[in-house]
């Protein structure tokens, strides 16, 4: 009797002390949880208190100066911006016509194997090689210089690969049952792509998109390593002009700088008034990204809400 | 008779078709040789990279021999008294890279865990996202983060560090991580099948049981894929260190020294203005095919753990 009270007290032990145990690990996650929350909410709290009063109209309408108080980020926000419309130009077509590729014409061959394992290496390789291909092929081998054209060019390569992997998961989502109909209305291959699985995988599509360029306006090193000029007191020239015909794209050829650049130069000053420079213009950058996040984030909760095949 | 009559526009109808079905096809054949071109942009980008570092690389290593590459004590290509140690700067990458793993793993598995299998649906819900956003931060910014933030509060606790040090550097970037990691592994995760969480139960195993004895076995080549990525991240990380860890090549483990990494130094050199084809133009060169060789080292390895613990259910 007492043998069984006893075997009874143990097994009540054991579980309880497996059940604490439970417990004990469920609070770790909420502490290691914590700890990057706090970590990140630092990272804010910090920049704003930095940067916040130096956040004025002036700041965005001025060029770098040697002078603190009356630097600006016009030259760097206008390069960024030029960038990442050459990338978006670059990544969007090419990743969403090698995603339509591998998912709805290359069989399982070879060919499309090398290609995968191409794309998936490609997204480990670290963003600076990127940039000594871009200085090596772009830059001295094309002769197009440390220009808005080279830097989009290289971006665009390196968001490449998020782009067909999100263009390939979106296309996958899209019940066969919809190709089966296309095809037995007698469409062709391409027709069914063009008019019934790129329409109904454009929200997916969109999310990577906008994920891809996010990752890019925040890009650094590749754009240092193509030998971006840190001051600059010009902007690229216009694309549009009074001049027949209208158009130019000598913006293009430009010399540039870019956010990031400039939030790198200022960080390297020892002057303190220079940090508060850079912590306002990490603002800028921040804000850009999350909105960009922010934005494909809510587009698929929607998606997810809206689509029930 | 009438036959005849009614077979004539018929053939030609149908000849109509035939050129029409032509045209179709070639049209077809057309947009799919495109497409394949464009998914080739990819093929074409890794040969590009190779061409380009081993290029460069062969006139570096025509003058520098490979045996001093490898085991040279110093770097100093900047300088008039030339020496060219790859361990140099591979120290100051690896102690960077170690550093933050050893903060990212741990942290970032246990938020896997934690999402995947205690957390409610709500919690989850909300964090996920929330993970999502935080590894949109431009590392520029983290950079910024390590030198003007944590470097200073790690000054309050160890008073000799100094203003870079590699410990600032590599704890930054293994926050930085934490998101990358967590979010893959708890997708692989999530994606284990309830039965076999319902046989652990059955069995009288506890959340903290099934979760390290069925959840994270059966899922361990996803796991093992965001363990790789991390690593590739922390090694090829760059904006961070050359903005936290200081840009003085120092063979050193030692985390409170500063120490340039292969990438801080490929940023240092970009930043000034060295000749096109001269030795220190090509140094980047042959540093930049030293940390390809390494990342792609840790990929292959991931690619690898991920063919052999492949789970399908």
């Amino acid at each position: 009797m007492s043998a069984q009270t006893a075997e009874l007290t143990a097994i009540r032990k054991m579980i309880a002390s497996h059940k604490r145990r439970d417990l004990m690990f469920a609070g770790l996650g909420f502490v290691a949880l914590g700890i990057a929350f706090i970590t990140f909410v630092a990272l804010f709290v910090d920049m704003l208190v930095d940067g916040w009063p130096r956040l004025s109209a002036e700041f965005f309408t001025n060029y770098a100066s040697r002078r603190a108080e009356q630097a600006g980020i016009l030259a760097a926000w206008v390069g960024t911006f030029s960038i990442m419309l050459v990338t978006a130009v670059v990544a969007v077509p090419i990743g969403v016509a090698a995603g339509v590729y591998l998912e709805e014409y290359g069989g399982r061959n070879w060919l499309t194997n090398l290609i995968e394992i191409n794309i998936n290496n490609l997204a480990g390789v670290p963003s600076i090689v990127y940039g000594l291909l871009a200085l090596g092929m772009f830059v001295h081998t094309f002769g197009f210089g440390a220009s808005v054209l080279t830097a989009g060019l290289t971006l665009g390569l390196l968001i490449l690969p998020i782009v067909i992997v999100a263009t390939r998961e979106s296309i996958r989502a899209v019940p066969n049952s919809m190709r089966e109909a296309a095809y037995a209305l007698g469409a062709t291959r391409w027709r069914m792509v063009s008019d019934h699985v790129l329409p109904y995988s454009t929200p997916g599509i969109l999310t990577g998109v906008i994920i891809g360029l996010s990752r890019a306006i925040g890009e650094t090193a590749p754009i240092i390593t193509i030998g971006a000029v840190i001051f600059i007191m010009f902007l690229p020239p216009s694309p549009i002009n009074t001049d027949f015909p209208f158009v130019s794209f000598d913006w293009l050829w430009s010399d540039f700088t870019a956010l990031p650049i400039q939030i790198f130069n200022w960080t390297s000053r020892p002057d303190a008034a220079f940090q508060a420079n850079a912590s306002a213009a990490a603002l800028v950058l921040v804000a850009m990204t999350l909105a960009m996040n922010g934005l494909a984030i809510w587009i698929r909760f929607r998606l997810r809400r809206r689509l029930k095949w | 008779m009438a036959s005849a009559e009614q077979s004539l526009p018929a053939s030609k109808h149908a000849k109509g078709r035939l050129e029409f079905r032509r045209s179709r096809h070639v049209k077809e054949q057309i947009i799919e040789a495109l497409l394949l071109g464009a998914a080739m942009v990819a093929v074409l980008t890794t040969l590009g990279i190779v061409f380009i570092l081993v290029r460069e690389s062969l006139s570096f290593f025509a003058t520098v021999p490979l045996w001093q590459f490898l085991t040279d004590t110093e770097w100093t290509p900047l300088f008039a008294d030339q020496r060219f140690g790859i361990m140099v700067l591979l120290a100051g990458t690896l102690t960077s890279s170690a550093i933050a793993l050893s903060v990212a793993i741990p942290m970032g598995t246990v938020i896997a865990i934690y999402l995947s299998e205690f957390a409610s649906d709500r919690t989850r819900e909300i964090w996920k996202p929330v993970l999502e956003l935080l590894a949109g931060i431009p590392t520029i910014v983290f950079g910024y983060f390590a030198l003007f933030l944590v470097t200073p509060l790690l000054q309050v606790i160890f008073p000799s560090l100094p203003g870079f040090n590699l410990l600032s550097a590599g704890l930054v970037m293994g926050i930085m991580i934490v998101p990358y990691i967590s979010s893959i592994s708890e997708d692989a995760m999530r994606a284990v099948p309830m039965a076999l969480r319902e046989g652990s139960y059955a069995m009288g195993a506890t959340r903290l049981q099934t979760a390290l004895r069925v959840v994270v076995p059966a899922a361990f080549s996803g796991i093992a894929a965001a363990y790789t990525l991390g690593i590739s991240r922390a090694v090829g990380e760059t904006m961070i260190v050359a903005v936290a860890a200081g840009q003085q090549p120092n063979l050193t483990f030692n985390p409170f020294d500063q120490a340039a990494t292969i990438t801080a130094y490929i940023v240092q050199v970009s930043k000034g203005d060295l000749p096109y084809g001269s030795i220190g133009y090509q140094t980047i060169f042959a540093a930049g095919l030293t940390l390809f060789l390494l990342t792609l080292v840790f990929n292959l390895i991931g690619f690898w753990l991920k063919r052999r613990f492949r789970e399908v259910y």
